[in-house]
């Protein structure tokens, strides 16, 4: 019996990665643009999709979306009401979504339809930062409620991200919401990130967020 | 909490690789964990013993090393290490940087396994000329 050191340098989410990487290839192939949304559990992620996906519809831009979550179909049926095609993912208690799970799921899907495809994660501001989905961009959400604070406490996933986006903001003021903080911690975990400030209740910030996506996509068809 | 399924994997590439060895147990698995690699350490070592049951891992002792993040400094013209990863600057200039440099890494380094014994020479020689440990018969006397 001997011993021996076997060298490997294996990345541990490799799989993974490897089939976001294969995923990313087709949805670009067919002009799509994905956004991934992350943030904690009811910071507001399904009603700014619902509205995101609503006012897409008015403009007549085609999108779909993929939802995840533990254990219901809720988000699912409330996003349906807006009219495009949404797709539940049940993680089974598994906590963040994986690279298959998107593919498996946009099979029977003909994706040469849609402009936009979204990607909302599992509320959960830790695990969903490790696994690549395919995504063109990584959009963390931050609700007024939840505390300035938050960048600091969760810095992996505010860095892992490409935007930012303060949510709830017709609240800010009942949650004496300090808007200065937060962007400040945000940059601090993610120096230049750029951020906004929505409300999917009134609608305030929707447009800007709907441009911003716009030049995401300009952007990346300039590269293709 | 996916460190579990993070162990599973650590478990799937290091038996993989045991195999295609022809190692009969993996007593140690070295593996690199970054800053910013979302995984927390103590939730990992504890997942480990877990996931490794009832396979060449059983037994076996995970090997953490931890690397800060480091991000590049345009002002100070260099890679600097930084002190927290809740402040993106440079600890010299206090210059905001998000040039990740390191701090994402989580892989599997390396194995440590042991092979079984063979009288005619060291069959599985490897040329990539791979450490090798607490091994007391240099290789070099087995070879003909």
């Amino acid at each position: 019996m001997e011993t021996r050191v076997l060298e490997i340098r294996k990345g541990i989410l490799n799989k993974n990665d490897e089939i976001a990487r294969r995923l990313r290839e087709r949805l670009h192939a067919c002009g799509l643009l994905t956004i991934n949304l992350v943030s904690s559990p009811g910071s507001g992620k399904t009603a700014f999709l619902q509205r995101t996906l609503r006012m897409l519809r008015e403009a007549r831009i085609p999108a779909a979306a993929l939802v995840g979550d533990l254990a219901t179909d809720n988000d699912a049926k409330r996003l349906v009401e807006a009219g495009v095609p949404v797709k539940q993912i049940n993680t089974d208690g598994r906590c963040h979504l994986e690279a298959q799970m998107i593919s498996d799921h946009l099979a029977d899907w003909d994706l040469n339809l849609f402009e936009y495809l979204f990607i909302e994660n599992v509320g959960n501001l830790v695990c969903p930062s490790s696994y690549d989905l395919g995504e063109d961009v990584r959009v963390v959400l931050l609700s007024v409620t939840e505390g300035e604070d938050k960048p600091l406490k969760y810095p992996n996933i505010f860095n892992s991200a490409d935007i930012a986006v303060i949510t709830k903001m017709d609240l800010a003021e009942a949650c004496e919401f300090d808007l200065e903080a937060a962007q400040r911690n945000i940059r601090a975990v993610r120096p230049g990130m750029r951020i906004l400030r929505t409300s999917s209740k009134s609608g305030a910030g929707m447009e800007d967020w709907l441009e911003c996506l716009a030049q995401e996509k300009s952007a990346r068809a300039a590269v293709v | 909490m996916h460190e579990l399924s993070i162990a599973y994997s650590v478990v799937e590439i290091a038996t993989q690789s045991a195999m295609e060895a022809g190692a009969t147990r993996v007593k140690e698995v070295y593996v690199r964990l970054g800053a910013l690699s979302g995984v927390v350490r103590g939730a990992l070592e504890f997942s480990y013993e877990v996931a490794c049951a009832g396979t060449l891992l059983e037994g076996s002792r995970l090997v953490v090393r931890e690397l800060p993040a480091r991000v590049y400094c345009a002002v100070c013209a260099r890679e600097v290490e930084l002190p927290s990863v809740q402040y993106f600057c440079c600890p010299v200039c206090d210059t905001p940087s998000g040039d990740l440099r390191q701090g994402r890494e989580l892989d599997v380094e390396a194995i440590e396994v042991d092979l079984p014994g063979d009288e005619r020479g060291n069959a599985l020689g490897d040329e990539d000329g791979n450490a090798c440990v607490g091994d007391s018969q240099g290789d070099s006397e087995q070879e003909r």
